[in-house]
C-alpha cells in the first residue's frame, strides 16, 4: 500500500472519533461496568474458597451454562468465575460493537453518498476504512488494558487479568476484520452488517457445539470459532498468551484481506454486482402490505434461518448434557434435585428459550424502529401523500415485530425439538414442548415492541434509543441478576423474566395474558401519539 | 366553481421557529399556480400542511374542498406529490416504484406511464439506490404525471433535471393544464415560473408578500424605458411626470424608469420631442423578486431564524 492510501487518515479519524464520541463510551462503559462489576461481586459474595466451591458445584457446574456462555477452566478463583461469566460473552458484545461502527462509516457512508465529498478530497481511497479500524481496534485494546488493570485492582493475578481483558477486545478484534470484508462484498449497509452478524452466530453456535461436546464429541469444533479462541486462552488456568497471538494473526489476516478486496472494486460498488430489477411493478406490489414484505423478506428470512440452526444447534446439545455433569457424589445429588436427566435437560432448553426470546426481541426492535428510519428517509412522506392512512402504513411495519416475532421462536423452538427429540426418540412431544416453550417467549417481546412505538408516537427521535435499551436493559438484568444476587424486585421488571420456564414447568396464562395487555396498551398509545403529530 | 386550494392565515410554528405566520394561499381550478420564495421562506412547510402530514397551528386550509388533515385519504385520491428531495426505496426499481406509487393513489395510466418514461429517457430497471438525484426526481415526476389527479403538488420539482429534461417538465406542466389540471409549482426558478404558471404567490419569512397574475404583478413595479429623441426634451418637463425615477438625460438621449401604470403619459411626452429609438424592457420575474427580498438581504443576518423549509 503507498504512502498515499494514509492520506486524510487522521483527519478522518477525528471525524469518526467525534461522531461516535457518545455511542464508543456507552459501550466501553458497559462491558467494563459488566466485567467489573462482576468480578467484584464474586469477590463480595463468594469471599472464601469454600462458598466458591459450593458456587462451583451448583450453577457452575450447569453445564448449560457452559454450552451458553463458555467453557469454565477454574471456578475456585474469583478470576476464573469471571473469566467463565464474562469472557465469551464481552467478547461476543465487542464482536457487536465491531460490526455496528465499521459498517457505519464506510459501507453506509459510502451508500448515504457522504463519502464521495471525503473521496473527492485530498483522502486516500482505503481512507475510511484505516481511520474507522484504528478507532475500533485502538478503543477495544485500551479496553482491554483497563479491564486488566481494574482486575488487578480488585487483588486478581497480574498476568490473568491483562489475558482476560485481551481476549476480550480481541473477540471485537477479529470482527472488526470480518466486517471490513463483508463491507466490501456488498454495496447495501444493511446486507453487509448482517452478512457480517451471520457470521457472528455461526461463530457462536461453533463454540457452543464444541464446549457441549462430551469427552467423545467434536470438542476441537471450539477451535473452528474465534469466541472459542477467546476462550481458549483459559485466563487464569494456564495463562495460554500465545492463544492471543493466533487472535491477533488471525485479525492481521482479515484486515490485509479486506484492503486486497477494496482495491480490485469501485467506489459505491460491491463485489458482487446490483442486478437491475424488473422494469414495472408485478400485480402483488400494489399495497403498502406489500411494500414492507418486499423490505422485510429477506430480513426475516436471515432470522429465520438463523434461529432455525440455532435452535437445532442447542437442542442437539441436550441430550448430552447430563454427561457434561461428571460423576461425583455431589453431583448426583444435585442431579437427583434438579428432577434427574429431563428435569436437566429441561432446565437446559428453558435458559436456551429465555436466550432465543432475547435474541427475538432484537429483531422486534430493529424492525419496529425501522418505522422511524422510513420517516426520516423521506420515504415516509410519499406514501402519505397517496391514499395510505397513517394506521395503514403502521400496521403495514409493525406486522413484523408483532408477528414475525412469534414466528421467530416458532421455528426456533421447532429447530430445537427435532434436534432434540430426534436424538431422544420422543419426537412429537419434544417438537410440541419447545414450540410451545418458544411462543410464549412472544409476550416479552410484544412489552418491548409497545415501549417503542410509544417512543415512537410520543419522542420519535428516540424511537431506536428507547428500543435498544429496553433489550439491553433486560440481557443485563437475565445475564448479571443472579451473579449479583440482585433481589427479585429489580430482576423481576425485565418482561422475560416473567415468562413461564418452559418446558418442564406448568405454563400458566396470568402473566402471559398481562403482559399481552401491556404491550398492546403501550402499542396503541403510541399509535394514537403518531396519528395526532406532524411526520418528518 | 370555488378554488381548488385556499389558505387563509396560516400559521405554524416547530419549538421557537416560526415557519408560517399568516400565510394565504388561493389556486383556482385549472390553473398553474406558481409558489416563489427562497429557501427556508415557509413552501415546503405550506405543502406539508396541505398534505396532513404537518398539522397547522391556526388559520384555515381547504384542499380540494376538504380538510387537509382531516380528510387526509379521501383527498389524496385526488391528488399527486413530488417532493422536492425524492428517496427511493433502495431495493425496488424505478418502473416499481412508480407503479406502486400509482397504485397506492388509486391507479395510472399506463399506456402514459411507458409515454412519460420514453420521453424523460428513464431506465426504468435500475434498483432505487443506482439512481442520481436527477433520475430520482424523474421517478417521482413520472408516476405523478402517469396518475389521474386532479391536483399536482409540486415542490422544487426540476432541482437536479439538465435543462433538456428541463424541457420536456414544461411540456408536462402545459399539457397537464391542457388537460383541466391546477397545479400547484412551488419553486424558486424564476425563468420556469415566468414560462409556466398563470397565477403567483409570493412568499416571505412565512408570509404572502404578493400574489396575482404576472401582469398584475408588473403594475405594481416599474418599467425601464431607453429612448433616443430627435431634440433635445426642454427641461423640467420630463422631471414633472408622474411616477417618474432614476432619469438620465445626456443630450438627446433619456433613461428612465416609471410606474407601469403611468407608462402611456412618458410615452407622449417623449414623442412630442421625436422619437428615433425606443426600447421599453418590463421588469422581469427576477427584479420583481428581489424588490421583495432586498431589504431580507440586507437584515439577513438578525433574520436567519425566518424558518427552516422543513
Amino acid at each position: 500500500m503507498s504512502a498515499t492510501a494514509f492520506a486524510g487518515v487522521p483527519e478522518l479519524t477525528r471525524l469518526i472519533t467525534r461522531r461516535e464520541r457518545i455511542r464508543l463510551p456507552i459501550w466501553c462503559y458497559a462491558i467494563l461496568a459488566s466485567v467489573g462489576g462482576t468480578a467484584y461481586s464474586f469477590k463480595t459474595l463468594y469471599a472464601t474458597p469454600e462458598s466458591r466451591r459450593q458456587f462451583a458445584d451448583g450453577i457452575g457446574r450447569n453445564p448449560a451454562l457452559a454450552v451458553l456462555y463458555g467453557k469454565p477452566f477454574d471456578l475456585t478463583t474469583i478470576g476464573g468465575l469471571t473469566v467463565w461469566r464474562m469472557g465469551v460473552f464481552g467478547a461476543t458484545l465487542l464482536a457487536v460493537m465491531s460490526i455496528i461502527t465499521v459498517n457505519r462509516h464506510t459501507r453506509a457512508e459510502e451508500e448515504a453518498g457522504r463519502f464521495e465529498l471525503v473521496g473527492a478530497g485530498a483522502a486516500g481511497r482505503h481512507a475510511p476504512l484505516i481511520a474507522v479500524l484504528r478507532l475500533v481496534l485502538g478503543t477495544q485494546f485500551a479496553l482491554g488494558a483497563v479491564i486488566g488493570v481494574v482486575l488487578v485492582a480488585l487483588g486478581e493475578p497480574v498476568s490473568g487479568s491483562f489475558l482476560l481483558g485481551l481476549s476480550v477486545a480481541a473477540g471485537g478484534w477479529v470482527f472488526a476484520g470480518v466486517a471490513a470484508i463483508t463491507v466490501q462484498l456488498t454495496d447495501f449497509g444493511r446486507s453487509a452488517a448482517g452478512l457480517a452478524f451471520a457470521v457472528l452466530g455461526a461463530a457462536y453456535l461453533v463454540r457452543a457445539i464444541g464446549d457441549g461436546s462430551g469427552a467423545n464429541g467434536p470438542t476441537w469444533f471450539t477451535w473452528l470459532s474465534p469466541l472459542g479462541w477467546s476462550e481458549q486462552t483459559q485466563p487464569y488456568a494456564g495463562d495460554r498468551w500465545w492463544v492471543l497471538a493466533l487472535l491477533a494473526a488471525g485479525t492481521a489476516a482479515l484486515i490485509a484481506a479486506a484492503f486486497r478486496i477494496a482495491a480490485r472494486r469501485d467506489l459505491g460498488s460491491g463485489v458482487f454486482p446490483a442486478r437491475p430489477g424488473p422494469a414495472s411493478g408485478g400485480r402483488l406490489l400494489g399495497s403498502v402490505g406489500a411494500l414492507s414484505f418486499r423490505m422485510q423478506r429477506g430480513n426475516l428470512l436471515g432470522w429465520a434461518i438463523g434461529l432455525l440452526i440455532g435452535g437445532a444447534v442447542l437442542g442437539s446439545i441436550a441430550d448430552s448434557i447430563g454427561e457434561l455433569l461428571g460423576s461425583s457424589a455431589r453431583v448426583q445429588q444435585l442431579f437427583e434435585r434438579m428432577g434427574g436427566q429431563s428435569g436437566i435437560e429441561n432446565a437446559y432448553l428453558a435458559s436456551a428459550m429465555n436466550i432465543i426470546g432475547l435474541v427475538v426481541a432484537c429483531y422486534a426492535v430493529q424492525t419496529a424502529a425501522r418505522m422511524r428510519t422510513e420517516e426520516t428517509s423521506g420515504r415516509l412522506e410519499p406514501l402519505l401523500s397517496t391514499a395510505t392512512g397513517r394506521l395503514r402504513w403502521a400496521a403495514s411495519h409493525l406486522v413484523y415485530p408483532l408477528l414475525g416475532s412469534a414466528l421467530l421462536p416458532v421455528i426456533a423452538g421447532a429447530g430445537a425439538g427435532f434436534a432434540h427429540g430426534g436424538r431422544s426418540g420422543d419426537l412429537g412431544t419434544q417438537l410440541a414442548q419447545l414450540i410451545g416453550a418458544g411462543l410464549i417467549q412472544v409476550t416479552a417481546v410484544w412489552v418491548v415492541v409497545g415501549l417503542t412505538v410509544l417512543a415512537f408516537g410520543f419522542a420519535p427521535g428516540a424511537t431506536a434509543f428507547v428500543g435498544w435499551s429496553a433489550v439491553g436493559f433486560c440481557i443485563l438484568l437475565q445475564e448479571l441478576g443472579p451473579i449479583l444476587r440482585l433481589s427479585h424486585w429489580i430482576t423481576d421488571i425485565s418482561p422475560f423474566s416473567q415468562v413461564p420456564r418452559a418446558p418442564g414447568v406448568a405454563v400458566s396464562a396470568e402473566p402471559l395474558l398481562l403482559m399481552t395487555a401491556l404491550g398492546a396498551a403501550l402499542l396503541v398509545t403510541g399509535l394514537i401519539g403518531f396519528r395526532r403529530r406532524d411526520i418528518g | 366553481m370555488e378554488n381548488i386550494i385556499e389558505v387563509v392565515g396560516l400559521r405554524k410554528r416547530f419549538g421557537r421557529t416560526v415557519a408560517l405566520d399568516g400565510l394565504d394561499l388561493a389556486v383556482r381550478p385549472g390553473e398553474v399556480h406558481g409558489f416563489l420564495g427562497p429557501n427556508g421562506s415557509g413552501k415546503s412547510t405550506t405543502l406539508r400542511v396541505l398534505l396532513g402530514l404537518l398539522r397547522a397551528d391556526g388559520g384555515e386550509a381547504v384542499l380540494l374542498g376538504g380538510d387537509p388533515w382531516r380528510d387526509a385519504v379521501a383527498l389524496h385520491r385526488r391528488l399527486a406529490y413530488v417532493p422536492g428531495d425524492v428517496t427511493l426505496w433502495p431495493s425496488l426499481s424505478g418502473g416499481e416504484t412508480i407503479d406502486l406509487l400509482g397504485r397506492l393513489r388509486g391507479g395510472l395510466d399506463a399506456a402514459r406511464r411507458d409515454e412519460l418514461m420514453a420521453r424523460f429517457e428513464l431506465d426504468p430497471k435500475k434498483k432505487g439506490r443506482a439512481y442520481s438525484k436527477g433520475n430520482r426526481q424523474k421517478v417521482a415526476l413520472i408516476a405523478a404525471f402517469a396518475s389521474d389527479a386532479d391536483l399536482l403538488l409540486l415542490d422544487e420539482p426540476t432541482s437536479g433535471l439538465d435543462p433538456l429534461m428541463e424541457e420536456v417538465f414544461r411540456q408536462c406542466v402545459a399539457e397537464e393544464r391542457d388537460r383541466g389540471r391546477s397545479v400547484l409549482l412551488s419553486s424558486h426558478i424564476l425563468a420556469e415560473v415566468e414560462a409556466l404558471c398563470d397565477r403567483v404567490t409570493i412568499i416571505r419569512r412565512g408570509k404572502t408578500a404578493e400574489s396575482g397574475t404576472l401582469t398584475e404583478l408588473r403594475h405594481l413595479t416599474r418599467t425601464s424605458v431607453e429612448a433616443e429623441l430627435a431634440t433635445a426634451p426642454p427641461p423640467g418637463i420630463l422631471e414633472t411626470l408622474p411616477g417618474i425615477a432614476a432619469l438620465e438625460v445626456r443630450d438627446r438621449k433619456v433613461r428612465c424608469e416609471v410606474g407601469t401604470d403611468h407608462l402611456a403619459t412618458l410615452i407622449s411626452a417623449l414623442s412630442a420631442c421625436g422619437v428615433a429609438a425606443l426600447t421599453s424592457r418590463p421588469p422581469t420575474l427576477e427584479e420583481l423578486f428581489l424588490r421583495h427580498y432586498q431589504d431580507d438581504l440586507a437584515s439577513a443576518g438578525s433574520a436567519g431564524s425566518a424558518g427552516s423549509a422543513r
